[in-house]
């Protein structure tokens, strides 16, 4: 479903590689922790399955599509199967809830009837129901994080990949948000994440990537966040 | 594609810029209206050329009585003298295609049919106006022909060739036309990066809806189509503005000004006007979306 192959990333001006020689394969249906400290790479890897960082060399293989040989006018094809939630939510403050999760529909040509459809159903899976009309500063920051979800998730994507997304949350928050994230990845979406919060990782016991100076220094199914700390 | 959503984009987006929408519809509606009265004033010249052209003569005034030229020193021209430059001219046919003998009488009737609304009519008198032959040449610019063969002649005045004070009068014409043209012009670009400039604006301001739909997988043509088509519309108010500035020049400058009181000459007809509207509103949205093409790359990439 997602194939790295020796993939290394240097950024424009830089020297030392965001990502080096990373080679590994996630299947379909797993859900996956990458873990770190900060700079090591995690981001970098993000953005090359969203396609928005190219490889220097090696090779991105994401849904049956090679991503070095894949045109610019198919990405959006490619991110319309990928769903995307961030620390920092990405919300749109002037819209409400309901507006937020609508955008993703609409700006992808969905007709009315469909997205006065599948709105509601979504909302109700990430535990928004009777919320619709407010606006992001009149929610919490979990509140806000399942808006993102829900609007991540409402196109039934193969893949979601969320980037720390309870960095900005207070522990009991973030139990809320990984309740629903698993549960979406029960639903049979595969699931990306990293994260900094070790309670969270070794409570889960997934599979496990720690990354480190842009290597992979391990991979473990059903793993913990770090030996060391 | 949801037309009614991009049109409720193109619509806010234009309202939340109100001030910047303005001022590129006003540089648009100026510049291309320069740019129109330009192209206005070279087809009016062309007209002129035509009409008067066609009708322009070589003229050869003969002596009068108090006629101070070296030439007239015998005075009044002889009736010899009047019907030898008559045989001679007669002789450069084909060259000379009309001969008409003017008198002073017909001269004076023609003088006062010209300016009959104006004042200087009053202040010339019967015997003022000299005699002249009037003579159309098959080929105008041979003109230096009859020049040579009959200035200084004994009994001849004058010989004049309308065609080298038209032309005088045309280049100027031109000059001023090709000054308006080039400022015209240098409006034009000021007005495609002013262009640049607004869509950046508004790229900027709605970056962060723009880096949503990316991430969501709009098309490219879902998130550039608003910025073009805000920059399109501004853009045709301002080119319709500028044809409505043409359509005024025409009505009220020319038609009504300029027309009533030089009545001797020609002006442009409406047809100039119908061939040069298109044409603003061509350039109009071409710079719009020459200037978008170049501001999209830029800013709103995959
Ligand atoms: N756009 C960029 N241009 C240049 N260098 C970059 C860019 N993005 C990231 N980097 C560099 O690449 C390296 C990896 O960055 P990345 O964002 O992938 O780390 P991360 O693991 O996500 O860190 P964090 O946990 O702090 O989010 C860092 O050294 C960073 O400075
Ligand atoms: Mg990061």
């Amino acid at each position: 479903m997602i194939l790295f192959d020796n993939v290394t990333k240097v950024y424009p001006n830089q020297t030392r590689p965001a990502l080096e020689d990373a080679s590994l394969e996630i299947e379909k249906g797993e859900f996956v922790f990458l873990v770190g400290p900060s700079g090591s790479g995690k981001s970098t890897f993000l953005r090359l399955v969203l396609r928005e960082e190219r490889p220097t060399s090696g090779n991105v293989w994401v849904l049956g599509k090679d991503l070095m040989r894949l045109s610019n006018w198919k990405i959006p094809a490619l991110r319309r199967e990928i769903g995307t939630v961030f620390q920092d939510f990405r919300l749109l403050p002037n819209k409400t809830v309901f507006e937020n999760v609508a955008f993703a529909l609409e700006v992808i040509g969905k007709p009315k009837s469909h997205i006065r459809k599948v709105v509601p159903e979504v909302l109700e899976v990430v535990g928004l129901e009777g919320k619709e009309g407010r606006r992001p500063d009149e929610l919490s920051g979990g509140e806000q994080q399942r808006v993102a979800i829900a609007r991540a998730f409402v196109n039934r994507p193969k893949v979601l990949i969320a980037d720390e997304p309870t960095g900005n949350l207070d522990p009991g928050t973030s139990v809320g948000i990984m309740k629903l994230l698993d549960r979406i990845n029960r639903l049979g979406t595969t699931v990306i994440m990293s994260t900094h919060d070790a309670q969270i990782v070794d409570q889960m016991r997934r599979r496990v990537i720690e990354l480190e100076h842009g290597h992979v220094v391990r991979d473990q199914s059903r793993g913990v966040y770090g030996y060391a700390r | 594609m949801r037309a009614q959503f991009v049109a409720s984009e193109v619509g806010n987006g234009l309202r939340r810029n109100l001030t910047m929408t303005l001022a590129v519809i006003i540089t648009v509606a100026v510049s291309l209206t320069l740019f129109g009265v330009s192209l206005l004033v070279r087809a009016q010249v062309d007209t002129m050329k035509d009409f008067w052209y066609d009708k322009v003569e070589v003229s050869i005034f003969l002596c009068a009585d108090g006629s101070d030229t070296s030439s007239c020193v015998g005075g009044e021209v002889t009736r010899a003298q009047r019907d030898q430059i008559r045989a001679d001219l007669e002789s450069l046919r084909p060259l000379v295609v009309e001969i008409y003998y003017e008198s002073r009488e017909e001269a004076f009737i023609r003088f006062q049919e010209q300016f009959a609304n104006s004042p200087i009519v009053d202040s010339v008198g019967e015997n003022a106006l000299p005699e002249s032959f009037r003579i159309k040449l098959s080929d105008p610019t041979q003109y230096d022909v009859v020049a040579s063969a009959f200035s200084g002649r004994p009994g001849i005045e004058q010989v004049n060739d309308q065609r080298q004070v038209l032309d005088k009068f045309f280049r100027l014409l031109g000059g001023l036309q090709a000054v308006a043209l080039i400022i015209a012009i240098v409006m034009l670009v000021v007005t495609v990066l002013l262009i640049v400039n607004t869509m950046r604006v508004a790229a900027f301001s709605r970056r962060r809806e723009t880096s949503i739909m990316r991430l969501v997988g709009a098309s490219n043509l879902y998130i550039q189509l608003p910025f073009l088509l805000e920059a399109a519309v501004s853009a045709g108010i301002g080119a319709l503005l500028a044809v409505g500035g043409l359509i005024l020049t025409k009505t009220i400058v020319i038609d009504q000004i300029l027309a009533p009181s030089f009545q001797f000459t020609a002006f442009v007809g409406w047809e100039a006007v119908l061939a040069i509207a298109p044409l603003l509103l061509l350039v109009g949205i071409g710079l719009s979306a020459i200037a978008a093409f170049f501001t999209l790359r830029k800013y709103l990439r995959v």
